[in-house]
């Protein structure tokens, strides 16, 4: 089962896009027992397919079975665990804050700058904050404005690209490919 | 030239080699009925009296072959009945193409008259599945799924199929290739891996083959008992994959398992090398997984590479069709790594040969009432070892396994992952419309044949040769075996204290009824049986408590096997009959 002693592993899986497959890929996780923390999924330039950004917990182990067993589907194309790639991961989040006094409305867009969110709705009483950044970052502003009373959220999760002229390929064992082990001197 | 797409969806069949549908017709799927009815001259139907039983006809028909099952049924309930099957037929690896009727189009979601979300419901339990919306894409669906059903692992494919599309015309056009940029099957292994999985085998000291039913998927079976005997390698065979290598083959150790033989048990628990070919470590066979082949390097073949690594971490995981496979090993013995001849490994096979020889298959006669494993003794003896066998799932399913001695692929069918009760006597009935003319067996419980026992109208309409041998001890046994071993003999909800008269219950179907009580009876039933044509159904009254044996308990390593019951009865052990 997932979360024991498992690493966030962030997955991108390049699957058909067609009526169904991303239920098929949800239901593959929850089939067997893996959790999917976050998920963003929009079609690629190429409308036939589609991108699937999702984060889920596991061991080596785990990890491997979930990278074959999602690239077993006949409608994926490749699946990629960026944790293996260099990339570059943005999630952003919308937020809307109390602001029961001026005190408190100053303190709110005083952290906006430093952390380069920006004010995307005000009123009397609320603000509400949208933040790009890595998820960190965004845990930290989160956490930072709890005190204040958080009236409502809205994340879409990690998602990531690989850095410009990263290997791709890299990821957990592929469908055909183990290491060739060192042959030993006898037996 | 335009036509309905019920009609092209037959044409596709015909395209595809179907000669047999196991269906049951119903409102949605009435068009492409109606169409059968022109073409039942190229195509036969196979009308069933539950939609599970089509499923698990095509089961015994696909497995028995080598070819892709297909079952038509009709929406809603229909598609629902068919859950079982298809389920085991994905835990089992049969290629089976699935046509479910479904409401037009514009009533979908509506919560229309036998409407069910029938993708939804089957996604997790099927290959693939699609949803045709359009009469145009309805050839091409069903190129694709015979493709997807029969390459690679072997699955079941579903195709929902509503009633408006079946209305609908356009012109047939059967594709030439399948387009599938996303589903690549793995034919041929990594070249370095077979090489370097051969180097292992010839220099291994006390090497097991361990030999599962993707052999059988993938017609491997010459390849097998080749590359076993150019390297003098020790056989043993999972429940799946009996028959794949020959029970009288002197290389052969028996099954191995939770049922499976002493020496199989105790050779892959002692090996250095284990070479799982076409299995999937599943835990029948293992046992506590941190002790099973202990001592032993593991090169694993399968075709799908999420069974590499997932049960058991290996040394060698080679992804690859069966058959290749075996057949790059062979070429790669014969080219790059030459020896002079099979190693001789005398020690191992002088230690093999002593665990043989201490615990074949054996159990304990009861004085003046017939043992079940006799019947299998006996139905082994009276058919040469030669007929198609079928089993549910108990007791019963284990003594086949243990004392009938498969000699050839496609021989033996059975639920093996799912354990689904009810699949024997359908599946014989497949077989039988595969196989016309020959005698096909169901063995089968008091309690597993009650659950689809109304295909013997099926089997009698279709005039198949299928002789259905209850055991019956008038217990769900293989529970009440569990009962008494892990229970303190609580016996819960297993006693099948009602049960039909079978033979009376025949005659109302109009077929042969025959019973035994006595072993002295047990010959000439069975044989007056397996003589009598068209289809006969024996009840064999056995022993009530006799229990199957080895047994490796849940959780324990195989090394830990119980081989006999605690001393009560008469001495007297009958070793396995191969003859």
């Amino acid at each position: 089962m997932n979360g024991n002693g498992g690493t966030r592993h962030i997955l991108s899986i390049l699957v058909e896009n067609r009526f169904g497959e991303l239920c098929r890929v949800v239901g593959l996780f929850s089939g067997r027992g893996y959790n999917i923390d976050s998920l963003c999924v929009a079609p690629t330039p190429d409308p036939a397919f589609s991108k699937i950004i999702l984060t889920t917990n596991g061991t080596d182990a785990i990890m491997e079975q979930i990278l074959k067993q999602i690239g077993k589907l006949v409608r994926v194309l490749k699946v990629t665990d960026l944790n293996e790639v260099a990339h570059v991961e943005r999630e952003m989040a919308l937020f809307t804050v109390s602001t029961p006094s001026a005190g408190g409305r100053q303190e709110v867009l005083n952290l906006v700058q430093v952390f380069r969110a920006k004010v995307i709705d005000i009123a009397p009483d609320a603000i509400t904050i949208e933040i790009t950044g890595n998820q960190e970052k965004v845990e930290a502003l989160l956490g930072l404005l709890k005190g204040l009373g958080i009236r409502d959220i809205v994340r879409t999760g990690p998602v990531a690209i690989p850095r410009i002229g990263a290997a791709t390929e890299a990821s957990l064992p592929r469908l055909a490919d183990f290491e060739v082990p060192e042959a030993e001197s006898s037996v | 030239m335009e036509m309905r797409g019920a009609r092209i969806l037959l044409e596709a069949l015909l395209q595809e080699g179907v000669d047999t549908i196991f269906g049951y017709p119903g409102g949605a799927i009435l068009h492409v009925y109606d169409e059968l009815a022109h073409v039942r001259d190229r195509i036969n139907h196979v009308l069933v009296r539950h939609e599970q039983g089509a499923v698990h006809a095509a089961e015994g028909y696909a497995r028995s072959s080598g070819k892709v099952g297909v079952v038509m049924v009709t929406s809603g309930p229909g598609a629902t009945n068919c859950v079982t099957g298809l389920a085991n037929a994905l835990m089992d690896s049969t290629p089976i193409v699935c046509i479910t009727g479904q409401v037009p189009t514009h009533l979908i979601g509506n919560d229309a008259f036998q409407e069910a979300d029938v993708v939804g419901i089957t996604r997790p339990c099927t290959k693939y599945n699609y949803l045709v919306k359009d009469v145009r894409d309805l050839a091409r669906v069903v190129k694709e799924a015979f493709h997807i059903a029969r390459t690679g692992r072997p699955g079941p494919v579903v195709i929902d199929l509503p009633k408006d599309v079946t209305a609908a015309k356009t012109r047939f056009v059967y594709p030439e290739v399948v387009d599938l940029p996303s589903y690549r099957p793995v034919g041929e292994g990594e070249p370095r891996l077979v090489r370097r999985a051969v180097e292992m085998m010839v220099s291994a000291e006390r090497p097991i083959l361990y030999v599962g039913g993707g052999v059988v998927n993938a017609d491997a079976g010459a390849e097998l008992i080749a590359l076993a005997e150019a390297l003098n390698l020790p056989a043993t065979p999972t429940l799946m994959g009996l028959g794949a290598f020959p029970s009288a083959h002197p290389l052969s150790l028996g099954m191995l398992g939770m049922h499976g033989t002493y020496a199989a048990n105790m050779g892959v628990s002692n090996a250095d090398l284990l070479v799982a070919v076409g299995a999937r470590f599943d835990d029948r066979v293992t046992g506590r997984l941190k002790d099973f082949a202990p001592h032993a390097r593991v090169i694993h073949v399968d075709v799908d590479a999420t069974s590499i690594n997932k049960n058991r971490v290996v040394e060698v995981g080679i992804v690859g069709d069966a058959r290749l496979v075996l057949r790059q090993m062979l070429q790669c013995l014969k080219r790059e790594v030459r020896i002079e001849g099979p190693p001789p490994r005398e020690s191992w096979w002088r230690t093999l040969d002593e665990w043989r020889r201490k615990h074949p298959y054996a159990y304990k006669r009861r004085k003046g009432v017939i043992m079940p494993q006799a019947v299998i003794q006996e139905l082994h003896r009276l058919t040469k070892g030669e007929a198609i066998v079928t089993a549910d799932v108990g007791q019963h399913q284990m003594w086949v396994a243990q004392y009938y001695g498969f000699q050839r692929p496609r021989q033996w069918l059975n639920s093996g992952g799912l354990g689904t009760m009810g699949y024997g006597f359908p599946a014989a009935i497949g077989a039988a419309k595969a196989h016309p003319g020959q005698t096909v067996v169901c063995v089968t419980g008091d309690g597993s044949f009650q659950m689809c026992i109304q295909e013997m109208a099926t089997a009698i309409q279709e005039k198949v040769n299928v002789k259905v041998v209850i055991i019956n001890n008038n217990y769900l046994g293989m529970v009440r075996q569990w009962q008494e071993l892990f229970y303190s003999r609580t016996y819960s909800e297993v006693g099948l204290e009602w049960l039909p008269d079978f033979v009376k219950l025949a005659e109302a179907y109009q077929a042969k009824g025959l019973r035994a009580t006595k072993p002295e009876e047990l010959r000439q039933v069975l044989e007056q049986g397996l003589k009598t044509p068209g289809l006969v159904i024996l009840d064999m009254i056995v022993s009530q408590e006799e229990s199957v044996y080895p047994m490796v308990p849940a959780g324990a390593s195989l090394q830990e096997m119980v081989l006999e019951p605690p001393d009560e009865g008469e001495e007297e052990p009958e070793p396995r009959d191969l003859a």
